[in-house]
């Protein structure tokens, strides 16, 4: 069996940074960036980006040495991606945050409202109700986060976990500081405005979290395949038939269902960004889908049925 | 936000970059996919964009360069040759008053309808990053005009007893200089014949009206503060249906120091920019 020889360059300044030799022809990436992390113990894999041209794609974990594009000499190209943090980590830190810091407002902890105001409680069923809405759906994606979801990256730059908390947690503060407020107007059209909303916002949580149910059963424990979604015997899974990614259709339809419940405007803005956010990745996965398979359902779309 | 003058250049000086190394005519068309790095939470379940948001970048690949079409270029030469005429009747304009009436009173006031056309029009550029026949992101054209847009209707033409006060003058001549540099760059750029004259202007110049224009801005928000704060205007007190609120005097504060950390990063990157330019220096960028 021939083995490869593998010299590891760096991506912009070409220098020389490993020559491994004996390398088997079936080993993986993977294999290799393990190999490489010996030399560089701070470069551990996840922080390592190889590739075959200085300025092309990453080759993947799983991509065997072998299949690749290369002579029984292989040169490889070694870029940092910065320092790495899990996406289980960063999922539960961003989502702890907003569950927590709404109860701070909600509890009208000192120093936020007037002192006459601490620890009081609002006389508005609605706010009650805004609470137990934005607690359960945190607590649902903390639990979706550690059993449900099943993720094809381990990690993120680890600056993300900034950004990221700064928007959920900022929103956060800001939605919950209004809706808790001891001058909070309850909405105009009462009553019947947030059963309504709550309407909207209990079918849409439903739906949200059958279609990451639907998604987690497309993919075997511990693999990394894509498959296309289409719809199971629940009904809620029946925007597949629509939509590339119904999971941020429903997320979206949550949001605005609790800004009617609750008549606040940043909870509007926040529905909004949102929004704009999850319309990116959609589109993102939408042309995914295309490209990966020839027979994607032409009818959908990837947020908006027929609109976007 | 009251941004600072030359920003503008800041997305134009990457294109400039470009284009300085290129023959002119053939531009850079963006990708149709955004930068991740634009957005906030940039995680995804699926990861399409993976954690690895080095996918900062919003500029294609040299190799992916396509001729802009006929149409495209004859309306941004258009474009660009009507709003550098349009500043140089504003500076004109704001030239002969100071002549004729030896003061900066009424300088303002004179010239602020013509103000107002142009820096307005300017939001068009966001609808050329858009349909992508500029090869700039649309957040950070976005991100320049609007606080542009900002300076203009939201504090000087708001805020009526500032008008006078030196610092308007400061700004509008760093804009006014800045601004006829930067399309007069552009039209030559696109007229396939760029004075290097007119190259150095536009990397040298932002050097003493960047900072300029800041101070201008700047201390004409400050001077803003004592009204906004009386007449507590562009404000929105609980309770109220919307349940929202707003105050008009803590947004300028914070806007003005958004300024500490924004103006030393748009600086400097218009420094490398200028190096790279007019130098032909190679920089390797941190995240590259």
């Amino acid at each position: 069996m021939k083995h490869y020889e593998v010299e590891i360059l760096d991506a912009k300044t070409r220098e020389k940074l490993c020559f491994l030799d004996k390398v088997e022809p079936h080993a993986t990436i993977a294999e290799i960036k393990n190999l490489f992390t010996k030399p560089h113990p701070q470069w551990y894999p996840a922080r390592q980006s190889l590739r075959l041209d200085p300025k092309g794609k990453s080759l993947k974990d799983e991509d065997i040495l072998q299949k690749l594009p290369v002579g029984t000499t292989a040169t490889l190209y070694f870029r940092d991606l910065g320092a790495q943090i899990s996406w289980v980590t960063v999922f539960l830190t961003e989502y702890a945050g907003p569950l927590f810091i709404y109860l701070l407002f909600y509890f009208r902890v000192p120093f936020i409202y007037g002192h006459k105001y601490d620890f009081t409680s609002s006389r508005h069923t609605v706010v009650h109700l805004a609470c137990i809405c934005h607690s359960f759906h945190y607590v649902k994606r903390l639990l979706e986060t550690l059993f449900v979801h099943r993720f094809s990256h381990g990690t993120m730059p680890l600056r993300n976990i900034f950004k990221n908390c700064t928007y959920y947690w900022g929103f956060a503060a800001w939605m919950a500081y209004y809706i808790n407020h001891p001058l909070y107007t309850p909405p105009t059209y009462g009553a019947q405005q947030v059963k309504l909303a709550l309407a909207i916002f209990v079918i849409c949580q439903l739906g949200n979290f059958s279609i990451h149910m639907a998604l987690r059963d497309l993919r075997p424990a511990g693999s990394k395949t894509r498959k296309i979604p289409y719809p199971t015997k629940n009904p809620f899974t029946w925007l597949f038939l629509l939509v590339s990614c119904p999971n941020y259709t429903y997320e979206v339809g949550s949001w605005i269902g609790f800004a009617i419940m609750t008549q606040c405007l940043p909870v509007a803005l926040f529905s909004l960004v949102g929004f704009t956010q999850m319309t990116i990745w959609a589109k993102g996965k939408h042309r995914s889908y295309l490209k990966e398979f020839r027979d994607y359902p032409p009818l959908r779309m990837p947020i908006i049925p027929f609109l976007l | 936000m009251g941004r600072l003058t030359e920003v503008a250049a800041l997305g134009s000086g990457a294109r400039a970059a470009r284009w300085a190394g290129s023959p002119p005519t053939l531009l850079l068309l963006s990708p149709t996919s955004p930068g991740c790095a634009a957005t906030m939470a940039s995680s995804d379940e699926d990861g399409t964009n993976g954690g690895a948001s080095e996918a900062g970048e919003d500029r294609e690949a040299p190799g992916k360069r396509r001729r802009l079409g006929l149409l495209a270029t004859a309306w941004l030469t258009f474009y660009n040759i009507a709003m550098t005429a349009g500043w140089l009747v504003l500076a004109i304009a704001m030239v002969r008053f100071y002549m004729e009436k030896g003061t900066h009173r009424g300088l303002y006031k004179s010239v602020q309808k013509t103000l107002k056309f142009f820096q307005t029009f300017a939001l068009l550029e966001i609808v050329h990053c858009l349909i992508g026949i500029v090869p700039t992101s649309v957040l950070v054209t976005g991100v320049q005009v609007s606080s542009r847009i900002f300076m203009v209707w939201l504090i000087t033409h708001s805020i009526k007893p500032i008008q006078n006060e030196e610092s308007v003058v400061l700004f509008l001549v760093a804009w006014t200089v800045t601004e006829i540099t930067r399309y007069s760059f552009y039209t030559f750029s696109l007229l396939d014949h760029l004075p290097y004259f007119i190259k150095w202007a536009r990397y040298n110049f932002f050097i003493i009206l960047y900072p300029v224009g800041v101070a201008g801005e700047l201390l004409t928000i400050y001077a803003a503060l004592p009204y906004v704060k009386k007449t507590g205007m562009f404000s929105i007190r609980l309770p109220n249906k919307y349940n929202v609120s707003f105050d008009y005097y803590y947004f300028l504060l914070i806007t003005m120091a958004s300024y500490i950390p924004l103006f030393p990063q748009l600086y400097f990157h218009m420094l490398r920019q200028r190096r790279k330019v007019l130098h032909g220096e190679v920089i390797v960028e941190k995240d590259d």
